[in-house]
């Protein structure tokens, strides 16, 4: 019996969803009475994780290898499950998590549920709250299975500090037969990605051209937050595919969500509508994203946006 | 070159979503669907190789008869034939399983499954049946492309994009990049007539293999009016956000 969670790191340093994961997958084991294990790749120093609740951690060794490999990776989870007979293993949101998840439950024909919001309702059967409808709706889902596999909404829980025995255990890192290789990774120079952001801010079609996005990305340096936008941005060229948010695009769920110049529609809306709190700048009072926000300010991008970021400047002495 | 696009038939992205029979069932009153919209740019690029590579391309879905007017227009969007295995899909493992018991039968080169549907948002669908079948599986594909015999991919990632390169048979994830969203293709009229004139086969399902259940559904709680500040008092909004929302 045990639970494992799945930690994943960039630049040798733990991911903070990974410790959300750890402090998750601690409330499980407190509440079924058993043991929460760690599974790492690559990683050098897995000490920390004692301190989020960790009992055993599985430092796996990835040789040379620098590129994530989806099937080695969910190969090896899965061979750790099965040895430790866990019942439960916890994934984060994150592109990669989302990734190798499912197939890590296929290899067990394992229940699994994605977007999970909170600690199970229940264990005797597994029942979880998942969002469903592009965040429009959750589902009650539960599982008819021995092994469950769950992706963790970003910010859902939090992060708890925990002392876990922190015992450490080494296995294989498991070979791959698929001739599906990486050649190469192209990074977004040094930016904070919209998965891992505390804060994202979002720019729409109300900046009128992409030689205006000096405004988002200047208010996103002194906010440390990751650059979003609307599908029709990202559309034109004016920003890459990568920053498109919404039903259609990427899934926010930040702390802090700011939208500048974007009108609120419907797929905008559902796809950061589990960020915790909403702020709009936009000039058009009747806006639907006013009806949306916690927070609103009705006036011109171009001027309440520079004296945001001279404000926010000022307080932070930058 | 033969392609399956499995195509997932979910609610308009402006669709109200509400519940009916105690919240155990989407209520479907008044709701246009439509092609899954990942599945849309999946379909367009296999479109693309039936044009430039004489691929033959076959969509499929699993579910029952109110799905074939979308397998009619994927038809008419220029797929070659329609197949529905004709089970109302319980999960995303049920649904993977039977498109796997499918593609065990006829072999498939390239296997097209969207992202994620926007109805359940499961993204597992794909993942699952490329495990099933034995293959790799790319998520989150934003680029496919013949490169002698095998195959140039791009996957995109939190922070950037992968560049990766494979041999086919092969299960991609399909979603916005891989095609332009104005390249997707609209049905003309002859594509249309075409598209009646084309086989849409019903098959049984296979055994039928479950892992999960949906219980019962909620709405969000209802939102309280936001906040207004005036464009002059921005250390107000600040204020607000430090001390009031405490996310600063
Ligand atoms: C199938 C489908 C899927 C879709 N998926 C998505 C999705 O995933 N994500 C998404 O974002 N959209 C999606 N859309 C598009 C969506 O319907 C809207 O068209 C889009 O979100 C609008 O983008 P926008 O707010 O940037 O532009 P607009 O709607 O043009 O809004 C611009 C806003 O800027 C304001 N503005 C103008 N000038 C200023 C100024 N000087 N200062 C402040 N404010 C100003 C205006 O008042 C207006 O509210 C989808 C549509 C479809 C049909
Ligand atoms: N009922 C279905 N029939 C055929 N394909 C489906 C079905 N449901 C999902 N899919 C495919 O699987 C993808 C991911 O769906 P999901 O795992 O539900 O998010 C969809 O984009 C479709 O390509």
């Amino acid at each position: 019996m045990s639970v494992i969670v799945y930690i994943e790191s960039q630049d040798q340093e733990i991911k903070k969803s990974s410790l959300e994961v750890a402090s998750y997958g601690r409330a499980i084991a407190d509440a079924s009475g058993t043991e929460l294990i760690a599974v790492s790749f690559g990683l050098d120093d897995t000490s920390i994780l004692k301190h989020y609740g960790v009992d055993l951690i599985y430092a796996i060794s990835t040789e040379e290898e620098v590129y994530f490999n989806s099937d080695r990776l969910s190969t090896t989870l899965a061979k750790i499950a099965s040895e430790e007979g866990s019942q439960i293993i916890v994934f984060s949101s994150s592109a990669n998590a989302r990734y190798i998840a499912p197939l890590t439950a296929a290899k067990y024909e394992a229940a699994y549920f994605s977007n999970v919001i909170g600690l199970p309702l229940s264990y005797k059967p597994l029942t979880v709250k998942r969002s469903c409808f592009t965040n429009k709706a959750f589902n009650l889902s539960t599982s008819q299975k021995d092994l469950a596999v769950l992706s963790l909404s970003s910010n859902s829980f939090g992060i708890i500090e925990k002392e876990g025995k922190g015992l450490s255990k080494s296995s294989a890192y498991q070979e791959s037969t698929s001739d599906l290789k990486v050649r190469s990774v192209e990074k977004t120079a040094n930016k904070v990605t919209i998965a891992d952001a505390d804060i994202v801010v979002s720019g729409g079609r109300g900046l009128k051209g992409p030689e205006h996005w000096h405004l988002i990305e200047d208010l996103a340096n002194v906010l440390g937050a990751a650059t979003a936008c609307s599908k029709p941005v990202s559309d034109m060229g004016w920003r890459p595919h990568s920053e498109h948010v919404g039903q259609t695009g990427k899934p926010v769920a930040s702390n802090l969500y700011i939208a500048i110049g974007v009108s609120g529609a419907i797929q905008h809306l559902a796809g950061i509508n589990s960020s915790k709190v909403k702020v709009v700048i936009n000039n058009d009072p009747e806006a639907p994203f006013f009806k949306a926000a916690d927070y609103g300010i009705v006036g011109d991008a171009f001027e309440v946006v520079p004296t945001l970021i001279e404000k926010l400047k000022a307080l932070k002495g930058v | 070159m033969k392609i399956l696009v499995c195509i997932s038939t979910v609610p308009d992205t402006t669709s109200k979503i509400n519940f009916v029979d105690e919240n155990r069932a989407f209520d479907t009153q008044g709701v246009t669907f439509i092609i899954n919209p990942n599945d849309e740019f999946g379909l367009t690029r296999a479109i693309w190789f039936q044009q430039k590579e004489g691929a033959e391309v076959t969509v499929v879905t699993v579910g029952d008869s109110s799905c074939e007017p979308i397998l009619r227009k994927c038809l008419a969007i220029g797929a070659d034939r329609a197949i529905r295995i004709d089970t109302v899909p319980q999960d995303g493992l049920s649904v993977a399983s039977q498109l796997a018991d499918l593609a065990k039968r006829e072999a498939f080169d390239l296997i097209i499954t969207g992202r994620e549907s926007i109805d359940y948002n499961g993204g597992m669908v794909g993942a699952m049946l490329a495990t099933f079948l034995k293959i790799p599986y790319l998520a989150n594909c934003i680029h496919i492309e013949k490169e002698g015999d095998r195959y140039n991919l791009e996957r995109e990632m939190d922070g950037g994009k992968e560049l990766l390169n494979g041999s086919l048979p092969l299960v991609i994830g399909a979603q916005k990049g891989l095609v332009e969203e104005k390249d997707l293709i609209i049905p003309n009229m002859r594509g249309i007539m075409q598209a009646r004139q084309k086989p849409l086969d019903v098959i049984q399902p296979q055994e039928i293999k479950v892992a999960t259940a949906v219980e019962s559904f909620e709405k969000p709680p209802a939102k309280g009016p936001v906040k207004l500040i005036d464009p002059t008092n921005i250390e107000g909004l600040i204020d607000l956000l430090q001390n009031e929302a405490k996310v600063l």
